[in-house]
């Protein structure tokens, strides 16, 4: 009998290796690409890396020395407004979606619109916010900057907070409602409480999701050489911008410091992602 | 309060002491029949059992009582749950208040993401405004009640979920009697859980029935015997059969009622 099952299983066995080498191939091709990238951007970013940087405003073109001060405050800025907006807009239209709404029509056709608000190109967004709030406002602001990156954070955080409240039990709010409490203290003192960890998370990745983000910025808080800290009257420097600026130009100066923002920037992101992956494996009961 | 002299087999009118009077109820699941003509009462101070097989309706009933069916969508009752003489189902009543009289326990143990201190202060907290000392007291009494006191008195600041499953579920009783509820709904409420938790989780049921009025749905016949004064037997949506606990298991007046109990059917 096993003679006549070993052609066989050796040809599955034969098969077998040949897939799993397959399936490493191309985890070593892409995971190659993005050590390639890192290890560009470290040699050319850390070179680059002064004090200065932290403490200089952005030279202008063919001057030697500066920084990013103003490019690295205007990005916190724009960032923290475009989270200040659009987290709790996301995290109040994703609790409807979870809790109030989950049986309704307007949840599914709300669910569906911010599936595509998801996949928007940012280009767009930037674009409309250029029509919506730069032109009634005469002019880029950081305030418009930061409005625009809202709308990006929006359905990213819609999305985490109802796939989060849908992750607690039935049972758990049944219980919480099963001692007379309003729905309302069921959803904040309970479904809330057992969803924490993972809300967390989306925001934070929300946030890592717009700092590196630059077409939505090019016409709404453009960039600045000079310290910009007004959102409200001028346009604002920041990271990814001036990136796109300065990567662009021939000055070996503007090279260097392009380097180090992208080396700021995909660490800052780096943080970020450790921090949410940190929160997010607290989240299983102890 | 007296011995129900009056409690026959088929179908039980709800008589004068009863906390609940159940009056032709029907239930629906969409357009699904769940509950055919209910008529059945739960006598003040007693445990009643709800016993029948899977999908028979007696979870269904039990979340009637407390209208945990309003939660969701497409289900409805029809008929009468009077409390105290009260249409529950009235679309007025208000059903935080109507959850607060009537606690619930459910199958799996279900503790609050926070300290076992707050599980139960929690909803204390929510109907009254009282001083902490106070406070404490009655978290003390409620976790007394539920014969947890000796086991968590030392890590009340612990997370409820560290606790033990069994553990757990005296947390959720406790967490139900801290309020002063009128009555208690006990939903399956030891088939998680190891023989020892349930048997201190019927030993503190025969306790609480001193105080509370308590309906149990169980799947354990013996557990039925064991803690319940009266016995519904439901199927496929009927009460089959009504009455004391000790006649429906010794000699019950319906062919299908002995077929269950016997292990012929279910």
């Amino acid at each position: 009998m096993t003679d006549a099952i070993a052609p066989r299983y050796g040809r599955r066995r034969r098969t077998d290796k040949v897939m799993l080498g397959l399936c490493w191939a191309a985890t070593a091709f892409g995971l190659g690409w993005l050590v390639l990238i890192l290890f560009s951007l470290i040699w050319n970013g850390a070179s680059g890396l002064d004090l200065a940087v932290f403490m200089e405003m952005t030279p202008p073109a063919g001057s030697t020395g500066g920084g990013l001060l103003n490019a690295i405050v205007g990005s916190l800025i724009i960032t923290a407004i475009g989270v200040a907006i659009g987290a709790p807009l996301g995290m109040l239209a994703g609790t409807y979606m979870a809790e109030y709404g989950r049986y309704s029509k307007l949840a599914s056709v709300t669910r569906f619109i911010n599936d595509i608000l998801l996949s928007a190109p940012s280009i767009i967004i930037g674009l409309f916010i250029y029509g919506a709030v730069v032109v009634p406002m005469h002019g880029a602001t950081g305030i418009a900057g930061g409005i625009a990156l809202a709308v990006i954070v929006v359905p990213v955080v819609v999305r985490t907070t109802e796939d989060m409240l849908l992750l607690v039990p039935n049972p758990l709010r049944e219980a919480a409602s099963a001692l007379g409490l309003p729905r309302s203290h069921v959803i904040i003192k309970v479904a809330y409480k057992a969803a924490r960890a993972g809300l967390i998370t989306g925001v934070l990745l929300a946030v890592a999701r717009i700092s590196g983000e630059t077409a939505p910025l090019l016409f709404t808080s453009a960039n600045s050489p000079y310290w910009s800290v007004d959102p409200f009257h001028d346009a604002m420097a920041n990271l990814p911008v001036t990136i796109n600026n300065f990567v662009n130009n021939p000055d070996p100066n503007w090279r260097r410091l392009a380097w180090a923002a992208a080396l700021i920037i995909t660490f800052a992101v780096l943080v970020l992602n450790i921090v949410a992956r940190v929160l997010g494996a607290t989240r299983a009961p102890k | 309060m007296n011995a129900p002299a009056t409690t026959t087999s088929m179908p039980s009118q709800s008589a004068d002491g009863d906390k609940i009077a159940v009056k032709d109820l029907k239930f629906y699941y969409g357009n699904n029949l769940a509950l055919k003509n209910i008529t059945l009462g739960l006598r003040t101070n007693k445990v009643t059992a709800f016993i029948g097989p899977s999908g028979c309706g007696k979870s269904t009933l039990l979340r009637v009582l407390n209208r945990m069916y309003d939660l969701y969508p497409n289900q409805r009752a029809e008929g009468e749950v009077l409390l105290d003489g009260e249409n529950i189902l009235n679309p007025k009543q208000d059903l935080n208040l109507l959850r607060a009289r009537i606690g619930m326990v459910f199958q799996k143990p279900t503790p609050f993401p926070m300290t076992i201190y707050e599980n139960i202060a929690f909803g204390i907290r929510l109907y009254e405004k009282i001083a902490k000392s106070e406070l404490d007291g009655r978290v003390e009494k409620a976790l007394r009640g539920a014969a947890l006191w000796d086991e968590v008195k030392d890590k009340l600041s612990a997370s409820g979920l560290s606790l033990s499953g069994g553990q757990q579920q005296r947390l959720c009783i406790a967490r139900s009697v801290a309020i002063h509820p009128e009555v208690i709904l006990f939903d399956e409420p030891c088939s998680a859980l190891d023989p020892i938790s349930t048997s201190k989780i019927e030993e503190l049921i025969d306790e609480l029935q001193e105080n509370y009025t308590i309906a149990i749905v169980t799947h354990n016949m013996q557990q039925a015997a064991r803690v319940s004064e009266f016995t519904a037997f439901m199927y496929l949506g009927e009460l089959v059969e009504f009455g004391d606990t000790s006649k429906i298991f010794t000699s019950p007046s319906q062919k299908r009622t002995q077929d269950y109990i016997t292990g012929r059917f279910g």
